[in-house]
C-alpha cells in the first residue's frame, strides 16, 4: 500500500502541499506516484521566481521510460527549488515525502490550499483508479 | 483486460507492475527497471516474452519462399542449427518487420516476429505464401517464450534440462539454435548478452519458470528488456524503423543481402534505386552530454540540417542518457538535442554502447 501521510493536502494529478509556518507550502509528489512512474533518474525543478497558476505544468521528472509534468497545485511564485535533485533523483523514490520534496511556493491566496483533497479523499482516489 | 500469458499469475505473485504491451497484459518491472537491469548484465535475469509471435514456415518449396520473403538471404546459413536476423519489406522497402530465421531441419523454418505486428504480418506471410508452392504456414499459438540473458545465463538454463541434453544445448555456437525434445533453444537474444530464447510448449512453463527463479533466475520487465536493447544498440520496430524508412536509413544496411544479384527478394528494386540515388541519413547513437533524457522524436540539430532521435532514455550503465537518432549524412561528431525547447550538446558515436557486460563507446 502507498503512504499517504494524514497531515498532508493532496491534488487529484497525484502531488502532495505541506503548509509551512512561514505561509509557504512544500510540493512533491505521492508515494503513489513515484511507485507508478518507477526509477527516477532525471528531475527538472522550477526557477525560484517564476509564477504559476493552478494546474500549470511546473516541473518535470523523468523516468526511465518517460517524462511527466508535475503540475502546480494552486497558483503561486516559486521560493525555493530543490535542485539537487537534478543530481538526485532517487531521493523522489526512497523518500517522496522527506528528501524527495521538489518544490516550495507562495500560494497567492492561502485559502486554495483548503481546495486540495485531504489524505481520506485522496486514498479513496487511489483506491478507486 | 488484455491478453495473458500462462505466467501471468506468477508475475502478479512476485509483485510485478503490469501494463499493456500490444494487447497483452505484461510486467514492465518487478520493482526496481534498473536494478533488474543490472541484474542481467552481472548475472542472469529471464523475461517472459510470450506475447512474441512464433510462426513455422516449412515444406519442399520453404527455401525459395523464404529467400523471397526477407532481404537477408538464409541460403547464407550453411546447415540447420543456424539463425539469421534480417527485415521483411513490402515493395517500397520499407519495413513490415524485423525477425530472426531459425533453420530447424531440411525444409522447417520457425519465424519470430514482433507482437504488435502479429496481424499484418501474418496476413502478409500468408498471402506471399499462397503465391509460393509447396509451403505451409503455421502460426504456434500455444506456445511460450521465455528470453534468459545474462553472463550466467546458459548454465542456469542447462541445469533445469534433462540431463541427456545438458552438453548439447551449452554447445550450441552463438546465433545457432537446436530442438531438445519439445523445447526449442536458441542462443540470440535482444540485451547484449550471452543467454538462450526458447520455445517451450505452454503447459511446462510455469514449472520450468519457478526452476529458473530457484537457479537464481532473476525475473525482469520490459522495461529492463528496453533500455538493455538500448545499450545493446538494438533496433526497436516502430521506433527506430517502420514501414515508411528502409533497411538503408535504419543502421539495418548490414541485413539486406545483394549478393547473389539474381535473388528477387520483395523490396529489391526500390531498396536498389534508393542506393543509387545516394541515402541522405545516417543511423547513430548518441550520448546526452548535458542534463536530461533523450526520447523518440526529438529534434536533433547538426550542421548539416535537422535528424530526429528515434528511441531514447536512461542507461543504467552509463549513467547518462544515450539514444539511436535518424541524423543528415553529413552531420559531425556532435549535435544538439532539443528537449523541452532548450538544446542540449550530444555526442555522435557508433552503436552498441555495451555489449557482453563492456562499455564499447568512450563517454
Amino acid at each position: 500500500m502507498s503512504k499517504v501521510p494524514a497531515e498532508l493536502k493532496y491534488a487529484k494529478s497525484h502531488e502532495w502541499v505541506r503548509v509551512e509556518d512561514d505561509g509557504t507550502i512544500t510540493v512533491g509528489i505521492s508515494d503513489h506516484a513515484q511507485g507508478a512512474l518507477g526509477d527516477l533518474v532525471y528531475v527538472e525543478a522550477p526557477e525560484v521566481g517564476e509564477s504559476y497558476g493552478a494546474g500549470d505544468a511546473a516541473a518535470v521528472v523523468e523516468s526511465v521510460k518517460a517524462a511527466s509534468d508535475i503540475y502546480c497545485p494552486v497558483a503561486g511564485e516559486v521560493v525555493e527549488s530543490h535542485e539537487s535533485l537534478a543530481d538526485e533523483p532517487e531521493h523522489v523514490n526512497e523518500d517522496p515525502y522527506g528528501e524527495g520534496w521538489i518544490f516550495r511556493l507562495r500560494p497567492e491566496k492561502p485559502e486554495d490550499v483548503d481546495g486540495l483533497m485531504d489524505a481520506a479523499a485522496y486514498q479513496k482516489l487511489l483506491e478507486d483508479e | 483486460m488484455g491478453n495473458r500469458t500462462p505466467l501471468y499469475d506468477q508475475h502478479v505473485a512476485l509483485g510485478a507492475r503490469m501494463v499493456d504491451f500490444g494487447g497483452w497484459d505484461m510486467p514492465v518491472n518487478y520493482g526496481s527497471q534498473i536494478e533488474e537491469h543490472h541484474k542481467v548484465r552481472q548475472a542472469a535475469g529471464v523475461f517472459d516474452v510470450s506475447h512474441m509471435t512464433v510462426v513455422d514456415v516449412e515444406g519442399p518449396g520453404v527455401k525459395t519462399f523464404l529467400r523471397r520473403l526477407l532481404s537477408n538471404d538464409i541460403a547464407k546459413m550453411k546447415q540447420p542449427g543456424r539463425a539469421l536476423y534480417g527485415c521483411m519489406l513490402d515493395e517500397q522497402g520499407g519495413v513490415i518487420d524485423d525477425l530472426i530465421t531459425y533453420w530447424r531441419a531440411e525444409d522447417r523454418y520457425r519465424l519470430v516476429v514482433n507482437a504488435a505486428t502479429r496481424d499484418k504480418d501474418l496476413a502478409w506471410i500468408r498471402a506471399r505464401a499462397d503465391e509460393a508452392e509447396g509451403v505451409t504456414v503455421s502460426e504456434q499459438a500455444d506456445t511460450t517464450m521465455l528470453a534468459v540473458q545474462g553472463p550466467k545465463a546458459r548454465e542456469r538454463v542447462a541445469g533445469l534440462l534433462p540431463e541427456a541434453h545438458r552438453e548439447a544445448a551449452l554447445a550450441i555456437k552463438p546465433f545457432g539454435c537446436g530442438d531438445f525434445d519439445d523445447i526449442f533453444l536458441a542462443r540470440t537474444g535482444y540485451t547484449g548478452e550471452d543467454g538462450f530464447e526458447m520455445v517451450l510448449p505452454a503447459d511446462d512453463v510455469v514449472s520450468f519458470w519457478q526452476g529458473l527463479m530457484e537457479a537464481d533466475v532473476a525475473p525482469i520487465g520490459l522495461g529492463a528488456r528496453d533500455t538493455l536493447r538500448l545499450e545493446a544498440g538494438l533496433n526497436l520496430y516502430g521506433t527506430d524503423m517502420d514501414e515508411s524508412v528502409t533497411p538503408l536509413e535504419s543502421g539495418l544496411g548490414w541485413t539486406v543481402a545483394w549478393e547473389p544479384e539474381d535473388r528477387d527478394f520483395i523490396g529489391r528494386k526500390a531498396l536498389a534505386a534508393k542506393k543509387a540515388g545516394g541515402v541522405a541519413w545516417k543511423f547513430v547513437g548518441l550520448i546526452l552530454e548535458g542534463r536530461g533524457v533523450l526520447r523518440s522524436h526529438q529534434a536533433v540539430v547538426c550542421d548539416g540540417g535537422e535528424g530526429e532521435v528515434t528511441s531514447g532514455s536512461y542507461s543504467p550503465t552509463l549513467e547518462r542518457s544515450i539514444g539511436l537518432a535518424r541524423v543528415p549524412k553529413n552531420c559531425g561528431e556532435t549535435v544538439e538535442v532539443e528537449i523541452r525547447k532548450r538544446r542540449v550538446p550530444a555526442k555522435v558515436v557508433k552503436p552498441p554502447f555495451v555489449r557482453q557486460g563492456e562499455i564499447k563507446v568512450t563517454v
